[in-house]
């Protein structure tokens, strides 16, 4: 580890928090309905869009239609992209003439996408073709984003309102994430990113005669319009197959660094969004720290193990850390970060190969998606899924006082407490279930390209990374199959659907309650000692869960590594 | 939920129009007039003919090159479409390697790379760059030890000095950004470049 190393990562920080205020009071402005600085330009179009639709964007939901309008728009999303896939090969801005994506493919890219996950079956530049990456994916980007972002604004108005039926309406809340939220910070940020360098063509993909007299086929296309809603939205799914480590796709240290920021930047800005909303930012603050930590601990772990590099390779003599599968213009400190934040996140795009990690290194991203990704976590679906440990936690510290637990002058009864536990543990069913299968049956056991431990750590992290709704992946497991297509793809609905739902019932739930007065006998939600027990019950939920599947794939793997031994395929 | 169908139908297809029609092709307009060369693929021409993008690593195999760092992209096996052959620095398929820490593949690929490189500069540790794939496959940098270590082979196919060739690597440099982000590099097609400028072809 090096200075320079911290000092970016310092830095980084710093810019994340920085960003953290102005962005939520903005946001709560416009999810609150009331003026902003866009509002001259957008409103016209918003209320443009209400007409056309049928909309008045007055009249609130309660949970329940809120639920089905969240369904209902999901289940359209995935028929056009679908269609979109599949009718691809006849329809324009097709120059590199991609075949129509195979129906299990479109089927897994489908779910891929509008559950924000974008795990990559497909490989972009030799898959998809232009159409395809922009209004299949890029409009998925940004719809299945703007969901989230709802979803986790329901939430939060079911904590701030008392004795009401209402949430908030859907159609207003996905419109105006997208108008308002996304597409104004997406259009010079698309701008930027062509400025360093990111492609913005629609031309076909341009042949070269290299130096030494070879052919070398170039694929551009409309990369940068893309990438920018695919970082900002955390949704990850990469315009080329090797995603933000492709030089098109991420050409500089400085499109790297703005595309970390913006990885975090709106789900660290929803904590302040909930401290407003619920009168009283010291709440966000307290969410954000308890991320804080668990973040920079994963950041110290990872960056520490690919510094220290491969014991295998470095008993060759080698130093200068694990650069396998890494890019020179990032090195290591911004690679392992990356890594981090990309599963911290559910965000999934990656600037390095995790499967090329060290053991450590590549456990940390792992045990963030575990953890269901409430590190900063996806758009908005950090936030609640934070919120549903929150719950736990609360409903924890009352059993261990014998009080009923409240959280924000809310109490917290049976009802909010088992739906947690629902959201919670529909992870592990998916993550730990789809690899059980996987490990047995022949369909799943051909996919691992390496062997030994790394062999089960592969499967084990893709259908994490399925279930969590992140998309990175251990790239060298053969996905595009039948059996890793379909499995992954109801890894992904359930991941998605199965946490969202029980958060609107909580939201519904928590709206229709009264406030009670906080009293001498209240729990105070903001301090340290709130922080360490959400830090614990995470870690505790996490550890108990998941550490036996941990120890079979990469603690095995390092011990091995450490001992000097190997794995050949084949043997 | 019904009710909801014009909602969800109208509202889906208009935001579809903007997000996913007007905002990718006002970008690309937009992008096409204020920075048309890079939003075009930064392509580097010469005599006239596209010799390769500056952002895009190419396959260097020649003593009288610098080499970038070993490259783990394949294309489609001409004799059977359905397997995959190695071809480095294919522009059109990238890829990393993703094999793990204690894949035997690995370390026997490193260890034949590492005594390759020791056979030709024996005076120099070997740079773990060049010896590690990257993760798109389409690395356009080394290190710039990789590029020294590579300095007593390029200049001896040249016929140049040595302190010549070192100087030109030197010149070529790039630093971190603004000092703090990233890491040191040399980008190769550029070296090789202004290599073939210094030589005379």
């Amino acid at each position: 580890m090096t200075l320079n190393g911290w000092i970016q990562i310092a830095l980084y920080c710093a810019v994340v928090l920085a960003l953290v205020k102005p962005l939520g009071l903005y946001m709560t402005r416009v999810f609150n309905g009331e003026r902003t600085l866009l509002s001259p330009i957008i409103a016209p179009v918003e209320r443009g869009l209400y007409r056309v639709s049928g909309i008045d964007a007055r009249q609130e939901q309660h949970w329940l239609a809120y639920t089905g309008a969240v369904i209902l728009f999901h289940i359209l999303g995935f028929a056009v992209l679908y269609a979109i896939l599949r009718l691809q090969a006849v329809l324009p801005f097709n120059p590199a003439e991609q075949a129509a994506v195979a129906p299990d493919l479109a089927f897994n890219t489908s779910a891929s996408f509008i559950t924000n996950t974008n795990w990559q079956s497909y490989g972009g530049e030799t898959t998809l073709s232009y159409l395809a990456q922009m209004l299949g994916l890029t409009h998925q980007n940004f719809l299945s984003a703007a969901t989230g972002i709802a979803v986790a604004v329901a939430l939060i108005r079911g904590f701030a309102r008392a004795s009401t039926g209402t949430i908030g309406s859907f159609w207003v809340d996905v419109t105006r994430a997208t108008l308002y939220v996304l597409l104004p910070i997406c259009i010079p940020y698309t701008l930027f990113l062509v400025w360093q360098g990111m492609p913005q063509t629609l031309g076909a993909y341009v042949d070269a005669t290299t130096l030494e007299g070879a052919k070398q086929t170039i694929a551009v296309g409309p990369v940068a319009s893309q990438v920018a809603i695919k970082m900002l939205g955390t949704n990850g799914g990469g315009f080329f197959n090797a995603n933000a480590a492709h030089p098109f796709e991420n050409p500089t240290a400085l499109s790297n660094f703005v595309q970390m920021v913006s990885i975090f930047v709106i789900g660290a800005a929803l904590t302040n969004v909930f401290g407003r909303m619920v009168g009283d930012e010291r709440q966000g603050w307290a969410i954000l720290a308890a991320m804080g930590v668990l973040f920079l601990a994963g950041v110290f772990v990872t960056y520490w193990a690919e510094t220290n590099g491969s014991s295998v390779l470095n008993s060759f003599g080698l130093t200068g850390g694990n650069m396998e599968g890494k890019e020179t213009r990032f090195g290591i400190a911004a690679s392992a970060l990356f890594a981090v934040i990309t599963t911290a996140a559910s965000c999934g795009a990656v600037n390095a190969m995790h499967d090329s990690f060290t053991a450590l290194g590549g456990m940390i991203p792992l045990i963030n998606m575990q953890l269901g990704e409430i590190i900063i976590g996806g758009v908005g679906a950090g936030l609640y899924g934070m919120l549903i440990f929150v719950i736990v936690a609360i409903f924890v510290a009352g059993l261990m006082v014998g009080r009923t637990p409240e959280y924000l002058g809310k109490k917290i009864e049976a009802k909010e407490v088992k739906m947690a536990m629902l959201g919670i543990l529909c992870l592990p069913l998916m993550m730990l279930g789809g690899t059980a299968i996987a490990t047995v049956v022949s369909a799943g056991l051909a996919g691992p390209a390496n062997a030994g431990p790394h062999g089960f750590s592969e499967i084990l992290y893709a259908y994490t990374s399925a279930a969590a709704n992140n998309g990175s992946a251990f790239g060298g497991l053969t996905a595009n199959t039948l059996f890793y297509n379909s499995t992954l793809a109801i890894g992904m609905l359930v991941g998605r659907f199965f946490v969202k739902i029980p958060v609107l019932a909580i939201a519904g739930s928590l709206a229709a309650k009264k406030t009670i007065p906080t009293s001498a006998g209240t729990f105070p939600t903001h301090g340290g000692l709130f922080i360490g027990l959400l830090v614990g019950v995470i870690l505790i939920v996490g550890g108990l869960t998941f550490f036996p599947s941990l120890a079979l794939g990469p603690i095995v793997e390092h011990l091995a590594g450490a001992a000097g031994q190997t794995f050949a395929t084949g043997g | 939920m019904i009710t909801q169908l014009r909602p969800a139908l109208v509202l889906l297809t208009a935001l579809t129009v903007i997000t996913g029609l007007a905002y990718p092709f006002a970008m690309t307009g937009l992008a096409g007039v204020m920075f048309p060369a890079r939003a075009a693929g930064s392509l580097i021409e010469r005599d006239g003919k596209v010799v390769g993008s500056s952002l895009i690593g190419q396959s260097f195999t020649g003593v009288n090159y610098f080499h970038g760092r070993p490259s783990a992209t394949t294309a489609a096996d001409p004799a059977d479409a359905t397997k995959t052959v190695p071809a480095p620095y294919n522009a059109a398929n990238s890829s990393g390697s993703n094999l793990g820490p204690t894949s035997a593949a690995l370390a026997e690929r490193v260890k034949g790379d590492l005594d390759a490189l020791k056979a030709e500069n024996a005076g120099q540790p070997v740079p773990v760059d060049l010896v590690t794939t990257s993760g798109s496959g389409l690395d356009p940098d080394i290190s710039p030890d990789a590029a020294l270590f590579q300095v007593p082979r390029v200049a001896k196919a040249r016929n140049l000095p040595e302190d010549k060739v070192r100087d030109l690597v030197t010149g070529q440099v790039e630093g971190r950004t603004l000092g703090l982000l990233g890491e040191a590099r040399v980008n190769v097609l550029a070296l090789n470049l202004a290599l073939d400028g210094l030589a005379g072809r």
